[in-house]
């Protein structure tokens, strides 16, 4: 940008070679980032996607024969998925409720809650797995267990839900508060009825956001759920993830085979955060239209 | 009432069974853990118990056995004193060497404990002083608190004193990989890198040097020729759970020394 | 979050004022109580590091722990080097991704017909959603590869490739958050600069580059924490050598990493050190976050 306010007084550039420049810095560097992601993309795809197969992805993973399937780390995510939503997305959305229906605006009691959440949000997610690892696992005694695991993503997630959350209810024009309450109805009922539904489709983006969230950490995950190849019976039990999956077998690279399952895991892992994203688009699309 | 129920299904999760019937938690040393998987799927398969092995670390598995976390701890390295307590109680399972390893396309074969010592501690620098190509050594190590690296220092005499504590003479730009597939991964691919690895976990991707002329197999090792290996240990408490128990008595049954040893490290009985 | 303020208070003023029954004051206080766990959250990762970490700037001394040079436990903790890794690892990629992104987010403002960005804008998308493994993997095997042939170095995995790997992670960040910036701003600024006979891409950065300047650097800010708050991608391709690195072309190893690589071995003292490392990492992210509120403050008035 330099360039340009020389531009001003005298230049070497006419103003409309300058454009020109500009112009062309602005479409490389579009450029450049559509590159990365396609070379990113492609090169994980094009090397994995031939060998994801149906015993690959239903396979269990075995040690003594050759067979390294991943459904139990499949599984694993899932349950991990889950357990931390349902820990953290009624939490979540009744705390974005609060912030925006019932907080008195600017008291220091909203100011703290935010200043918390906010805090909550920018703590690195190493300083998580520090934290779930020495708490949760070993004060609590939960050991190394999908719950432990569970419960740290859930305080990690927790911001993102509140914050998406919140945005939405207050997208909810005042319209409907006003029509609810003039019609008599009670606050918790004007809520329920009328609000949540309408912010919907924001509280599913929420979700769906958190869910990528949970796929994606592995630092965090391991230090609290382990690395256990196999398919968990409760939630005491460890879970190895797809993405800790995934890091576990990029330290173990050296025969034509591990590569192979490497590449495929991340294969699995793009098309699930492709898929999540198209399913918030779906998903916000449908329930807008039909509103 | 979404969210109700979310809340009543995470309530029913956690009151759960909250530990199996037949679990056995096994955590610690990654080396360990190599041969400690291969074990607990045959004991799974056979006794129908399910074993949870989580390679975290010699240390934290010593932590682990001690404070319950886990029912079996595993180290690859000799226990300190201080890190026993009178509950708990060492069952050497195995020994192993430690292999140092180069590259395929590396054309040493062959150094003496004390080059190696001087490669670690950063005094030789170059593989043509070592008798190779005239690159510089990319030298790999393993992470403070691992139980290769801790009896890798111990043999080789890669210690020093600084304030009262023994610490790692260890050069500090040597590349830092943690478990023993990282180290793996970085000389299998970079022809001039040196580490040093689990025994057992040598393969054909890279090549086990042999130190002072004597080659590193089992043979040497039982033989007391080759000088650098340690003990595998578990941890348990005195009175250990029945299943940790049964576990390590299918360990140290003369199935489970057979799967010690096809894996390739050296059977105890 | 001034629309937010006026919202809730007409939010507030509009409840109806009729006597509270008990299901109104249940749910009121189960949401407070709700909005209460993130504080609790906060208080207790707080209490906890912080109380953990401690012990390690007693026995070390704060100056000794932030500017000593190495790192032996259990003897000498220093943490020096790695500051000074997480600092270069992310100040380069800020250096070279910034620009990119910001240049990028004009492109999906300003400059691409709709059709391309609407496929464009998804594709950043998916950018930002690929765990950091997958991210660390590429790294590990083309990256690196590449650095150790280009520089003929023995071993690519550097500084510069940890550098590289943030620049590529921190993208979909800040062109998100940019490009909403850009688009939110209302269109007479650009219609004024387009009469006055300034020229697009004049407009674009004398005019709207400047006045989504507080949006951008929040986006900034952002793609500053995630990289120095990233761990796995960067522990697969930085090599993780505790020692002052000398160039870019050489192994070091970030505050992130040292604790992922040695939590699970620590004990005592050793532990403590690492959530001091922590300590030292939030101290970053709060410095951080202080100084975006700052400029951005500044702007406002």
């Amino acid at each position: 940008m330099s360039k340009f306010t020389q531009s001003d007084s005298k230049s070497l550039l006419s103003r409309e070679n300058q454009d020109k420049l500009l112009n062309g810095a602005i479409w490389a560097a579009a450029g450049i980032t559509i590159l990365f992601l396609l070379w990113v993309v492609w090169h994980i795809l094009s090397n994995g996607l031939s060998h994801v197969s149906w015993e690959f992805i239903t396979g269990a993973y075995t040690r003594i024969g050759e067979a390294s399937g991943i459904w139990a780390m499949i599984v694993s995510t899932v349950y991990m998925v889950m357990l931390s939503l349902a820990f953290a997305a009624p939490i979540g959305i009744m705390t974005a409720i609060y912030l925006t229906e019932y907080a008195a605006p600017g008291s220091k009691l909203v100011q703290v809650i935010r200043f918390c959440t906010e805090s909550l949000a920018g703590i690195p997610s190493i300083v998580y797995g520090l934290f779930g690892m020495t708490f949760f696992v070993s004060t609590l005694g939960l050991g190394f267990s999908i719950l432990s695991g569970a419960l740290t993503l859930a305080m990690l997630i927790l911001p993102v839900i509140i914050r998406t959350t919140e945005e939405a209810l207050m997208a909810v024009p005042m319209s409907y508060r006003e029509g609810g309450y003039a019609l008599g109805s009670s606050k918790i009922y004007t809520i329920w009825r009328l609000i949540l539904p309408s912010a919907l489709p924001g509280i599913v983006t929420s979700v769906i956001l958190s869910t990528g969230r949970v796929i994606g950490e592995s630092a965090p995950v391991f230090l609290t759920a382990g690395m256990v190849t196999q398919i968990p019976d409760s939630v005491m039990d460890s879970g190895r993830t797809l993405t800790v999956h995934l890091y576990k077998l990029t330290q173990e690279l050296f025969t034509q085979h591990e590569w192979d399952q490497a590449y495929a895991t991340a294969t699995i892992l793009i098309v699930l955060v492709l898929a999540l994203n198209l399913a918030t688009k779906v998903i916000a699309n449908r329930l807008n239209k039909s509103s | 009432m979404k969210k109700v129920i979310g809340l009543l299904t995470a309530v029913g999760l956690m009151t759960a069974p909250l530990v199996q019937a037949g679990t056995v938690t096994v955590s610690g040393s990654t080396s360990v853990a190599q041969v400690m998987e291969v074990l607990a799927e045959n004991y799974q398969n056979t006794a129908k118990k399910h074993v949870e092995v989580q390679g975290t670390g010699s240390s934290a598995g010593i932590r682990a056995a001690k404070d319950g976390t886990s029912m079996i701890g595993m180290s690859s390295r000799n226990i300190k004193e201080n890190e026993l307590n009178d509950d708990t109680k060492e069952i050497v399972i195995a020994r192993d060497g430690i292999a140092a390893a180069v590259n395929k396309a590396n054309p040493v074969q062959n150094l003496t404990q004390e080059q190696i010592s001087k490669i670690y501690r950063g005094e030789i620098k170059n593989w043509s002083e070592v008798g190779g190509e005239a690159r510089p050594i990319v030298v790999v190590t393993r992470e403070n608190g691992s139980g290769t690296r801790g009896a890798f220092e111990e043999i080789m005499d890669l210690q020093r004193t600084v304030n009262g504590h023994k610490v790692t003479a260890i050069t500090p730009t040597a590349q830092v990989g943690n478990g023993n597939g990282m180290i793996k991964t970085i000389v299998a691919n970079n022809p001039y890198a040196i580490g040093y690895i689990s025994l057992g976990s040598v393969d054909d991707s890279l090549v086990a040097l042999s130190v002072d002329g004597v080659e590193a197999t089992d043979k040497n090792i039982a033989a007391g020729e080759y000088q650098i290996a340690r003990p595998f240990i578990v941890l348990v408490n005195n009175k250990p759970h029945p299943n940790a128990q049964s576990f390590i008595d299918f360990i140290m049954s003369n199935d489970g020394q057979s799967i010690v040893a096809e894996e390739g490290y050296i059977r105890v009985q | 979050m001034n629309t937010a303020t006026r919202v809730q208070s007409q939010g507030l003023q509009l409840a109806p004022k009729k006597a509270m029954d008990i299901k109104e004051i249940f749910f009121h206080g189960l949401f407070l109580c709700c909005a209460m766990v993130g504080v609790l959250s906060v208080s207790t990762i707080g209490w906890f590091v912080f109380n953990e970490g401690l012990p390690a700037f007693k026995e070390a001394g704060v100056t000794e722990f932030v500017t000593g040079k190495e790192w032996l436990p259990p003897a000498l903790y220093g943490i020096f080097p790695m500051i000074v890794a997480s600092i270069i690892s992310t100040a380069g990629a800020v250096m070279i991704g910034v620009p990119i992104a910001i240049l990028t987010a004009v492109f999906l403002a300003e400059i691409a017909p709709k059709w391309l960005a609407d496929l464009v804008r998804p594709a950043v998308e998916l950018l930002a959603g690929i765990p950091s493994v997958v991210y660390g993997f590429f790294g590990l095997v083309i990256i690196v590869p590449a650095i150790e042939t280009l520089f003929n170095i023995p071993a690519g995995n550097t500084l510069l490739a940890g550098i590289i790997v943030l620049a590529i992670m921190i993208l979909p960040t800040v062109i998100t958050i940019s490009e909403t910036s850009i688009r939110a701003l209302p269109s007479v600024y650009k219609e004024g600069a387009l009469a006055l006979g300034a020229s697009h891409v004049y407009s674009i950065f004398k005019v709207l580059i400047p006045a989504a300047k507080s949006g951008i650097l929040t986006g900034v800010a952002l793609g500053v924490a995630r990289a120095i708050g990233e761990t796995m991608a960067i522990i697969m391709v930085m090599g993780n050598a505790p020692a002052m690195p000398g160039s870019i072309l050489e192994p070091a190893r970030t505050l992130t990493a040292n604790i992922a690589m040695e939590m699970a071995y620590a004990t005592g003292i050793h532990s403590n050190a690492l959530y001091a490392t922590g300590i030292v990492l939030l101290a970053f992210i709060v410095l951080l976050n202080g100084s975006l509120l700052y400029l951005n403050r500044k702007r406002a008035y």
